[in-house]
């Protein structure tokens, strides 16, 4: 079975101006340890742009209140920009209604609801859930755990060598005809591969299974509409795409979300209240219980339309530029061992790899005392660790705002690695 | 340390730890275990299996096996070659010598019952790597406390740690 990604004669992609870009950042104008900061850890958390920054500040110096309870004026400001807030970041991933996107914590809050909700109300004994071998643990646990209180079933599509899905698996699995739910990353965290989650999504669909995507990475690194992945479900995270932490959506394809029952109870979910039953209140507010994350929502929308100036189409070209530098070096370094697809172009811009003298923490300590944060250890990814048999690797993830240059100092800085591991 | 101008890094990066890293002591399976304790850091997935023999609250014999970063191995090397033939007690008393000396205590970091681990002091320095030096020390703490509670049920089966 092949899968092939065809791209109708695309528009040119406009490359980044990224020293104009970087001065959007202010925290990346530092020294640590007496060098010039190479942030490499984007795919941790992201940096805010002083566009987000503002209009945090803005929102509490100016607009904060309770929304959708007070009938006084700031109330009603905070209301208005919550629900424009709603309709922004909606419209970021193709969502075709606000109504359908739920803002929660993160992408963990939202894929916890989908498994609590969604899955505690459908899901029987021998039912099947399919994940894969690269999930997130936050894309992992949940489904765990509703497969505990259900007998459902986890099943899980393998890597191949160079981190991809093993597709050719799927048929078999989908075959069966107990597959309820796919729920797959779109973005690998740990390996940057891009999975095909269209074509998944499709035979899943054929298959009467629904398609929960793990966008934490995907929203951030890539494109996104998700009509035309096929997807029912889309959590996100804000932080990692230039917004702050705490607050991130689940988009549910409306005809799904209408027959799911509440996640959490309290204040804002509810329409009539009495001693022994209540009635929801209207989507997406039934799945929004107590006063959520105002200030949050409002910075995710300002960081979308910070990205959109920049367009998705462009931050990915140069991600990808960046992890063919990336790899092209790293491959030339001595004893260097590289992780996941080989090819730039299916991949974001993470690149995971390891070094024969040296764990990755005591690759990390030493390129942070150059002033380069990278990430060591499973990145919350043990099944990807299990797959390669390693404990751990160290990832440089980038993101609109990293330099070739800054690519050059990692490299380097595996030379400072070797200078102290090196050798007998 | 050549090539390293970095001075807090050759201060963390001692020789006697690097070359406890490359050549580490009494790694490798124990035969005749009469406990084992693994220890897990979930933050980085560094870990340690640690067995010992204890007979009559005497470690006759300790070896481990792990997998993780310089400073996690090299404390567990320099650990089990200190403890051979020791009572328990001076486990004891050397797992929090050595805590102390992690937590920046300059008392702790001159005591020369500390020996080569006196070499891991700059770790200190580096907040984050303190839990990967201690690592091996609280699976000999582990170590201790389920050999003391299995004592007079020496035929018990070596239980699991976490
Ligand atoms: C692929 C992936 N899924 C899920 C998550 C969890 O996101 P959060 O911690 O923002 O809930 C992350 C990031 O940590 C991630 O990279």
């Amino acid at each position: 079975m092949s899968v092939t990604h065809t791209h109708a004669a695309a528009p040119p992609v406009p490359t980044l101006d990224v020293e104009r870009i970087r001065e959007d950042f202010p925290i990346l104008a530092q020294e640590v340890n007496g060098h010039p900061l190479a942030y490499l850890d984007n795919a941790a958390t992201s940096q805010k742009p002083t566009a987000v920054i503002d209009t945090l500040r803005h929102y509490y110096e100016r607009d904060n209140a309770n929304v959708h309870r007070g009938l006084h004026e700031l109330s009603r400001r905070a209301t208005d920009a919550y629900e424009a807030a709603r309709a922004t970041v909606a419209g970021w991933i193709g969502a075709p209604a606000p109504s359908e996107l739920i803002f929660t914590r993160g992408t963990t809050e939202a894929i916890n609801l989908v498994a609590s909700s969604w899955g505690e109300a459908n899901l029987a004994p021998g039912d099947e859930i399919l994940l894969s071998e690269l999930e997130h643990h936050s894309n992992l646990i949940p489904w765990q755990l509703v497969a505990k209180k259900t007998g459902a079933v986890l099943r899980y599509l393998s890597l191949d060598d160079d981190g991809r899905l093993i597709l050719d698996d799927l048929p078999g699995i989908l075959g069966g005809g107990r597959v309820r739910i796919v729920a797959i990353a779109h973005v690998s965290n740990s390996l940057g591969t891009i999975n095909p989650v269209a074509e998944i999504a499709r035979q899943a669909r054929e298959a009467g299974a629904l398609v929960a995507v793990d966008g934490a990475q995907g929203a951030a690194h890539h494109p996104v509409d998700v009509e035309k992945l096929g997807a029912d479900f889309f959590a996100f995270s804000a932080h990692k795409m230039c917004g702050p932490t705490g607050i991130g959506a689940l988009w549910v394809r409306g005809e799904i979300l209408e027959r799911m029952p509440p996640y959490q109870g309290g204040g804002e979910m509810i329409d009539l209240v009495g001693k022994h039953e209540s009635t929801w209140a209207a989507l997406p507010h039934k799945f929004e219980a107590g006063t959520p994350n105002i200030a949050g929502a409002i910075g995710m929308a300002a960081a979308v339309e910070y990205l959109r100036t920049i367009g998705p189409e462009a931050i990915l070209r140069h991600e990808q530029d960046l992890v063919g530098y990336a790899l092209d070096a790293l491959g030339d370094s001595p004893g260097v061992r590289l992780f996941g697809p080989p090819e730039p172009s299916e991949r974001a811009g993470v690149v995971s790899f390891r070094m024969a003298e040296a764990h990755p923490h005591d690759i990390s300590t030493v390129l942070d005392r150059e002033g380069i944060a990278i990430r060591a250890g499973h990145h919350c990814a043990q099944l990807v660790m299990q797959r390669f048999e390693v404990g751990a690797t160290a990832r440089a993830s980038f993101y609109l705002y990293n330099t070739k240059e800054e690519v050059d100092r990692l490299v380097r800085g595996l030379d400072t690695v070797r200078s102290i591991f090196g050798g007998d | 340390m050549p090539g390293v101008p970095d001075v807090q890094l050759s201060s963390l990066y001692q020789q006697l730890i690097l070359e406890h890293y490359k050549k580490p002591r009494n790694r490798g399976a124990l035969e005749d275990k009469t406990v084992e304790v693994h220890m897990r850091n979930p933050a980085c997935g560094d870990e340690i299996k640690l067995q010992m023999k204890v007979e009559d609250d005497i470690i006759r014999d300790l070896r481990f096996l792990g997998d993780g970063c310089s400073i996690s191995q090299a404390s567990v090397s320099m650990m089990t070659s200190m403890l051979k033939d020791r009572p328990l007690d001076d486990a004891i008393a050397l797992a929090r010598r050595f805590t102390e000396m992690m937590h920046g205590d300059p008392e702790a970091a001159k005591d020369r019952s500390l020996k080569d681990l006196r070499a891991l002091q700059g770790v200190s320095k580096f907040p984050i790597r303190v839990k990967c030096a201690l690592l091996g020390f609280d699976a000999l703490q582990q170590a201790v406390l389920q050999s003391r509670t299995a004592t007079g049920d020496q035929e018990s089966a070596p239980s699991e740690g976490s």
